[in-house]
């Protein structure tokens, strides 16, 4: 399909993505939690009528706003790199892929930006009502456009509804609610919301910790705390919940990834989970060196994880990569083979077609057909390529676990010495507060290397790779953009932080 | 009930409900014509306080229209976005580059402690009204003028120019479409404002700003009109698909389809008499009718270049890489599922325009800006 496949402009515009995408996620997890706890506040103002809850709300209103500029400004490159940089894959798959997006802008976005000028500026153009109307519309146009965007996310990770035509060599939909439905992308989507209610309460306890280290605005912080660490302890035990179904789904649909989440080489029945370990970096596939340095197994405990059973066979890479006859695994050599079948038979039925030799045309599709799930295995140039880069995503994924169920043990502690007027005294885990929220955001980035690094090679699993997903760029093209935005979006984060943290220091109105 | 809808039908119904999007999309530009009037007109600290603070409420559904009209493009007319995003990158590239500085600019500009200072965030407004808007005008003139790719037999893109995009801004009409949408959502800026403010002195400005921008607009509009029905279009055959060119084939379109000209007519007249109403009557309500009027020239411009058997993103390198609706749209079963979502439009329409009329019923004052320490 492509002769000359430049892998140093794919690199470059993975990295675009990534840096893209990075950077749009210290935000938009911020204004999904924050919206909804603008919308809490505000809520309990308008019941109670307490002008205190106003100003309350109108401050956390204030670190929104400043935070959800700039989550709007790295959040639009992302809409049209998929052009710019992934232009292959929009066409292969923009019959499918464009529609959430598509969706997400309609339903999502005009709510939040129609609402979010009312919630700013309508305090005294609209009725108390109304504006509480407002407020909650914002919130709910915030995780809207979540839902649309991670159906997306969820499909590229586990394509389903779609059928491929080799007359237009692209993807196109058979069944939208297949998409909408899949069980990937749902847990997906309540694991990321969830994670993202988390992050919003560590930004308030953050920022009230730092209050109460200050000793200001002392009772405006704890109704704050309260209000966050009962959000927070909800979403962060939901967070532990969904996390466990979303590995589950992974470890059906992503074997390759669930291994690699477990530095898991050859598999095993029943599969122990490693808790700690130190990796052996110079482990490759189909080597017999050991995994492991060091490790912390508990029995069976992956295999519960991944298939509900305590003795079953979970796959390692190895497993993955040259098969195993005895548990049934197609290896990815065999699929590289068979996908291989697939492309030549594409590149015949089109060749057949434009000479217009019905019968070779025919004959061509067959092949294509028969071989047509493993597609993407045809442009692998070897078998090992299909493995992900194993110890970034053993650790980042040890380290969003590890971190998640800190902050389920941080709001018990919180909630306990809030509930007993002690919290003040405790300027150590005030202090373990406020750099909580940096904790929260290194857990989310480790959550998306898993998800994304963890899926390499593949743009669509099992069928697009990004190699073949790539614009027809070269990479110093990419490289001057990649620095482009580097170099903006610094100077953006180093002004919304330094804006944020003056907005704080100057607190709540009239407080 | 969508689903009985012959493909063709879906398809046009689809090229409308894009680029309605889209020429949403031009009249909200007032936002970044405003953005430009706030360097070019000498206002007073006071009246740029009133003007960004009027603006700073609406950029976001600017910005949404910007973003939703990629999204459509996208999931109706795949082939396109790959091919024009991934294609004419670079002029892609820093149109997005010019809207991800305004998208902070409004909030930032007058926050103490803003590491770039007032000057640059108000230079990144006058950016993103003049560059961005420049570059999406020669963007969408490429629709008549063409562009430099082929596309192989899988449909993937191959650009053949070195600028990938950016050459578009070196044709004269190109350049033209581009200067006129400048000066239109200048002139559309200062009609939207003097509706919206309640400030004497400034409304009277803005009143001969709208009046003198639409003068400077109209050159080029005339150029481009001139242009359109004498230029050679590229004509699709509609037995095979075909790309031909065909000498006068806009003003042939015209001509085939009355209903676009009258549009297109209608259109002008709207958006003149809306200038015309503010500068010479003590009248401010001028948007409510150039606005519209911008609309339907948009509409009429866009139907001109992808109804009536024409190419809407032509290839002038390899006539039959050129896209046409039929060409460049999804399949059949995602335009329907479309369709039913965008029964969803009237609802959108209809919350805009409650909160527009909540927000807008009182004119914005220097007084209630004072009075509100969170303003911009």
């Amino acid at each position: 399909m492509i002769e000359q496949i430049d892998l140093t402009m794919v690199s470059w515009a993975r990295a675009t993505f990534a840096l893209t995408a990075m950077y749009h996620w210290i935000f938009v997890p911020l204004t999904l939690g924050l919206s909804f706890i603008c919308a809490f506040f505000e809520s309990i103002y308008v019941k109670t009528g307490d002008e205190s809850w106003k100003k309350l709300t109108r401050f956390w209103m204030t670190l929104f706003g400043i935070n959800f500029a700039i989550g709007v400004a790295t959040g639009i490159i992302l809409e049209f790199e998929f052009g710019t940089n992934w232009s292959n894959y929009s066409w292969m798959v923009g019959d499918i892929f464009g529609v959430p997006l598509a969706i997400e802008g309609l339903l999502a976005f005009f709510l939040e930006a129609t609402f979010f000028a009312v919630m700013f500026f309508g305090w005294n153009r609209v009725s108390k009502k109304a504006h509480l109307f407002s407020t909650w519309m914002v919130a709910i146009g915030s995780n809207l456009s979540a839902v649309w965007i991670l159906v997306a996310n969820g499909w590229m990770q586990n394509p389903v509804g779609m059928k491929f035509n080799p007359d237009l060599a692209r993807f196109e939909m058979v069944d939208f609610w297949a998409i909408l439905s899949s069980p990937v992308a749902i847990s997906h989507f309540v694991h990321v919301t969830s994670a993202a209610f988390l992050y919003a309460s560590l930004f308030v306890v953050a920022v009230s910790s730092w209050f109460l280290l200050k000793k200001r605005h002392l009772k405006f912080a704890k109704r704050s705390l309260t209000v966050a660490c009962t959000f927070g302890l909800f979403a962060s035990l939901f967070v532990a919940f969904t996390g466990d179904e979303h590995a589950y789904h992974t470890a059906n649909v992503q074997p390759m990834k669930l291994a690699a989440m477990e530095g898991l080489y050859d598999g095993e029945a029943p599969a122990g989970l490693v808790a700690a370990g130190l990796l052996n970096f110079s482990k490759q596939p189909g080597d017999d060196q050991d995994s492991f340095i060091f490790e912390v197994k508990i029995p069976m405990v992956l295999s519960l994880l991944a298939n509900r059973d305590i003795n079953s066979f979970v796959p390692g890479i190895n497993d993955l990569v040259y098969g195993n006859t005895a548990e049934n695994i197609m290896g990815v050599e065999e699929k590289m083979v068979r996908g291989k079948l697939a492309v030549t038979g594409l590149g015949n039925y089109k060749a057949a077609k434009k000479s217009g030799d019905q019968l070779a045309a025919g004959k061509a599709l067959t092949l294509f057909e028969e071989n047509s799930d493993y597609l993407g295995y045809g442009y692998l140039d070897y078998a090992e390529q299909a493995v992900p880069y194993v110890p970034l995503i053993f650790y980042s994924f040890r380290v969003m676990v590890g971190l998640g169920t800190f902050f389920i043990l941080l709001f018990l502690v919180y909630l306990y010495l809030l509930y007993k007027d002690q919290l003040e005294k405790q300027a150590l885990l005030l202090k373990l507060g406020v750099s909580s929220f940096l904790l929260g955001l290194v857990a989310h980035e480790a959550g998306w290397i898993v998800t994304e690094v963890g899926r390499q090679p593949w743009a669509i699993q099992d069928l697009l790779p990004v190699t073949i997903a790539r614009s027809n760029l070269d990479a110093g093209t990419v490289q001057v953009t990649f620095f482009m935005f580097l170099l903006l979006f610094t100077a953006l984060l180093i002004a919304e932080l330094k804006i944020m943290a003056k907005q704080i220091s100057i607190g709540p109105e009239g407080d | 009930m969508f689903g009985s809808l012959d493909y063709s039908t879906l398809q046009q119904l689809w090229w409308f409900i894009t680029t309605l999007v889209g020429s949403l999309f031009v009249f909200m530009t007032f936002v970044q014509g405003g953005q430009t009037l706030l360097s070019t007109l000498s206002l007073t600290e006071d009246e740029k306080v009133l003007v960004t603070n009027s603006l700073g409420r609406k950029w976001e559904l600017t910005f949404t229209c910007l973003v939703m009209f990629g999204g459509a493009l996208f999931a109706a007319f795949p082939l396109f976005y790959a091919t024009s995003f991934g294609g004419a990158y670079w002029v892609w590239i820093l149109i997005l580059f010019t809207f991800i500085i305004q998208a902070v600019s409004y909030e930032y500009r007058r926050k103490p402690d803003n590491f770039l200072g007032k000057g640059v965030y108000d230079a990144f407004l006058f950016i993103n009204g003049s560059v961005g808007i420049l570059l999406i005008g020669a963007a969408v003139g490429t629709f008549f003028t063409g562009s430099n790719f082929i596309l192989n037999d899988y449909n993937l893109v191959f650009w053949q120019h070195p600028l990938r995009g950016l050459e578009a801004a070196f044709s004269f009409f190109n350049l033209s479409f581009g200067l006129f949408l400048v000066f239109l959502a200048r002139t559309l800026g200062a009609l939207y404002l003097a509706n919206n403010l309640g400030h004497e002195t400034l409304v009277a400005k803005l009143k001969n700003s709208s009046f003198n921008n639409l003068l400077c607009a109209l050159p080029f509009l005339l150029f481009i009109l001139l242009r359109l029905v004498m230029m050679d279009g590229y004509a699709v055959n509609p037995a095979d698909g075909t790309v031909v060119m065909e000498a006068n084939k806009y003003l042939h379109n015209l001509l085939q389809m009355p209903l676009n000209l009258i549009l297109l007519l209608v259109g002008l007249v709207l958006v003149v008499l809306g200038v015309v109403l503010n500068r010479f009557t003590a009248a401010v309500c001028g948007i409510w009718l150039s606005g519209p009027g911008t609309v339907f020239t948009c509409l009429a411009i866009f139907f001109l270049a992808g109804y009536n058997n024409t190419a809407f993103y032509p290839s002038k390198i390899d006539l039959n890489s050129s896209l046409t609706i039929y060409s460049a749209s999804s399949s059949h079963y995602t335009l329907v599922i479309m369709t039913y979502v965008a029964l969803l439009v009237p609802v959108v329409l209809g919350y805009v325009s409650w909160a527009w009329r909540q927000m807008d019923s009182k004119k914005l004052t220097l007084e209630e800006l004072n009075a509100d320490k969170k303003s911009y």
